[in-house]
């Protein structure tokens, strides 16, 4: 469990707020993904086969964790690197902060990483004085904008390319066009000049492999290569969930990350970092830690249903085809992860009491575990997760309102005492009766209304029973 | 003879009569006895989804119970309710209960309407005529969890007059979802407003769904929409002999 006190997710609240630019922004971007994704896993005829290994890999590591942790910072030690355990955010944060004054730095460079954004990172490098800069573009452009990222992969999804270039031009105090290579280019030119002065390189990683303690990062941009070599310092956090075995897995890994991301056979940069670097002269900075985050993850191990949400290799596929996050955005999710993954990582990670809304975010459509390059089987955990909260289990005591609670009792018994069903079968026509109007029912009384309140609801006619009784007795006609 | 048991599924018995009536002459059609089990009531879906595991079971026992004196296939006009039965009325008692046993005795003969005509009957041809421009909306729980793909538009394919018009995003879910469409209403909206769009930009006449939740949803979006467009259950656009709706 998270050490934070997180602020209650209030996700229908959002929800009946979300301003309109966000679905345009977040659909025709997503748009483009979900067909470079298609087009790439039709070139691969062996692409559900790869999937299966993927997850299979993914499942066998996540049950051996600590056999591959352990090796993994073995590993990083013999090739001169440090390793740091953290087992809440808090922990993570103050092992950063600690390396950072030891090392007097001023201003840190940070390259795109959730596991940062999950232990909000930067603000804690703020109180502490420490100017942390973003510089993946998405990431440069919420961090001006004061905001979280609303996609795992694309942190500035929701916004449009008028609504940058206004925040640019606000926030830099020029007159910034809506273009997007001139706004690229505005802030290459500011973050080239951090990259230099900078005494410290944060970042992220997609894998950790285990057999030789390498940090694989996986970025479009080129900003991650230089925030860990530039600085004579780099401090990765990355989520113990991040290893894998060897890599012969990490091929499967990488055919699988990229394709399903952005549509890409494979990202612009792969960059395998093992260790400092060994002498003067080569590459990487003269230091390297690397700080190894549970943050909840080892609790949600032991779940054997919720667990397999720590086998994502956050590629986003799942937010690019969802329904519901395309017309909430991500903000709606609360936390640093959205989308489907966000909506069973942050109900286990945060608990019941702060996420209960999330698991219901869904029409369990189940477009997110068909394109899912690991298989999380994700309306299964869904559905374990709404358990959780209308009944509890081992992990949690049920959190749903005494009053939903005491409904689905009477509809269990209604259901199941079929007397009753047929009662009101025959009774529910001619109540509803009243409610019609030009042969649909406009607006009907609570729970139904919040039904009306979208479209009306087709009168119910519930005359089968009749006819079917009347054919059996004076036959068909 | 060919025996089966008709699943009228609660929304079907609430608000789709002639669907019903259609899907009865449709088998008889063909040949099959059907037998109606009068106690069913709801398969405990919309329980089942919602979390409430130990209240599903009740539900479940009452169906189980129903559809247990007769041991002909069970048959259902939407790919939601039906997989409810199919895939997780074993999941919800431990193996080697009776219950489990029934369940799994049931879940093996239970089908639904498509998927019965085209794989199991091996027909694909009802002798439907329909002159009208059709589009198609694919269910989730019909695509993906009973995973049928192709059984519609393989009897859409062999009506009569018919024009098939593609769907952009037709397998985008329309925002039903069930309890969804009341816990979240805006978001349900939203989803529901997308689909009736492209539906519109079709240039379809009719809409046709195997799913009645999917019909009551996108019916209503189009009415609201103030379109003149069709929304019907596949049921009752394969009972068309005359093309009138």
């Amino acid at each position: 469990m998270s050490d934070d006190t997180h602020t209650y997710i209030g996700f229908e609240e959002y929800s009946e707020h979300v301003p309109p630019s966000i679905p345009s922004a977040v659909q025709q971007a997503t748009s483009r993904f979900v067909d470079g994704r298609a087009a790439r896993v039709a070139e691969l005829p062996q692409w559900e086969e790869l999937r299966q290994i993927g997850s299979d890999i993914r499942l066998h590591t996540i049950e051996n964790m600590d056999v591959y942790l352990t090796r993994f910072e073995t590993a990083v030690q013999a090739a001169g690197g440090i390793a740091h355990w953290a087992s809440t955010a808090e922990d993570a944060r103050q092992i950063v902060l600690q390396i950072a004054k030891e090392h007097n730095v001023k201003l840190a460079v940070k390259s795109k990483s959730m596991a940062t954004e999950e232990i909000g990172l930067n603000h804690a490098l703020e109180a502490a004085g420490i100017e942390a800069l973003e510089t993946d573009l998405g990431e440069y452009i919420i961090q001006l904008a004061g905001t979280g990222p609303s996609h795992i992969i694309v942190p500035a999804v929701h916004l449009k390319k008028e609504e940058i270039a206004a925040l640019f031009s606000k926030k830099l105090h020029i007159d910034a066009p809506a273009d997007p290579i001139e706004l690229a280019r505005i802030a290459r030119e500011i973050l080239r000049e951090k990259f230099l002065a900078a005494g410290m390189g944060i970042s992220g990683a997609n894998f950790l492999v285990a057999e030789t303690g390498t940090l694989v990062i996986v970025t479009n941009e080129g900003n991650g290569r230089m925030c860990t070599t530039m600085p004579e310092l780099h401090v990765a956090v990355v989520g113990i969930d991040k290893v894998i075995p060897d890599w012969e897995s990490l091929t499967v890994f990488l055919k699988l990350l990229a394709r399903s991301a952005t549509g890409q056979k494979l990202s612009t940069y792969t960059q395998f970092i093992t260790g400092p670097r060994q002498a003067e002269g080569e590459f990487g900075p003269k230091e390297f830690h690397i700080v190894l985050l549970d943050n909840g993850r080892s609790k949600i191990l032991k779940d054997p249903i919720g667990r397999d949400v720590l086998k994502c290799i956050r590629c986003g596929a799942c937010a690019n085809v969802c329904p519901v996050y395309k017309n909430v955005g991500g903000f709606a999710y609360g936390s640093f992860i959205s989308g489907p993954i966000g909506a069973i990582l942050s109900p286990q990670m945060l608990g019941m009491p702060t996420a209960r809304e999330l698991p219901y975010a869904s029409t369990l459509c189940g477009a997110c575990a068909d394109v899912c390059p690991v298989k999380i089987p994700i309306p299964t955990i869904l559905r374990h997760l709404r358990r959780r909260v209308a009944q509890g289990d081992d992990f949690a005591t049920p959190t749903m309102p005494a009053l939903i609670h005491a409904t689905a009792g009477l509809v269990s018994l209604a259901l199941a005492q079929n007397w009753i069903y047929r009662l009101g079968t025959r009774l529910l026509p001619f109540f509803m009766r009243i409610f019609k109007r030009d042969g649909w029912i406009p607006s009907a009384p609570y729970p139904l209304s919040r039904w009306t309140k979208a479209r009306p609801l087709p009168p119910f006619t519930a005359s089968f029973r009749q006819w079917w009784n009347v054919r059996s007795t004076k036959g068909k006609e | 003879m060919t025996q089966a048991q008709l699943f009228i599924t609660c929304l079907g018995d609430q608000f789709y009569t002639s669907t019903l009536q259609n899907m009865t002459r449709l088998l008889e059609c063909l040949g099959v006895d059907l037998v109606f089990p009068p106690e069913q009531t709801c398969c405990g879906q919309p329980l089942f989804n919602n979390g409430f595991e130990d209240q599903t079971r009740a539900v479940t026992l009452n169906f189980m119970r129903a559809f247990a004196k007769s041991d002909a296939p069970i048959v259902g006009p939407s790919g939601s309710c039906v997989s409810m039965v199919k895939h997780h009325y074993p999941e919800l008692f431990p193996a080697g209960t009776p219950e489990h046993s029934l369940a799994t005795d049931i879940a093996a003969r239970t089908f639904e309407f498509t998927e019965y005509i085209v794989n199991v009957l091996k027909i694909t041809d009802l002798g439907a005529v329909y002159p009208h421009k059709v589009t198609y909306h694919a269910s989730c729980h019909y695509l993906r969890e009973m995973g049928l793909k192709t059984e519609a538009k393989t009897l859409l394919n062999a009506v009569k007059e018919l024009e098939f018009v593609p769907l952009n995003e037709e397998e985008t879910c329309c925002g039903f979802g069930g309890a969804f469409t009341v816990t979240y209403p805006e978001v349900s909206r939203a989803m529901m407003d997308n689909k009736v769009k492209r539906i519109i930009a079709s240039g379809a006449d009719t809409v046709v769904t195997c799913e009645p939740g999917c019909l009551m949803n996108i019916a209503g979006g189009l009415y609201k929409a103030g379109s003149n467009i069709h929304a019907m259950h596949i049921i009752d656009l394969l009972a068309s002999k005359e093309g009138v709706a």
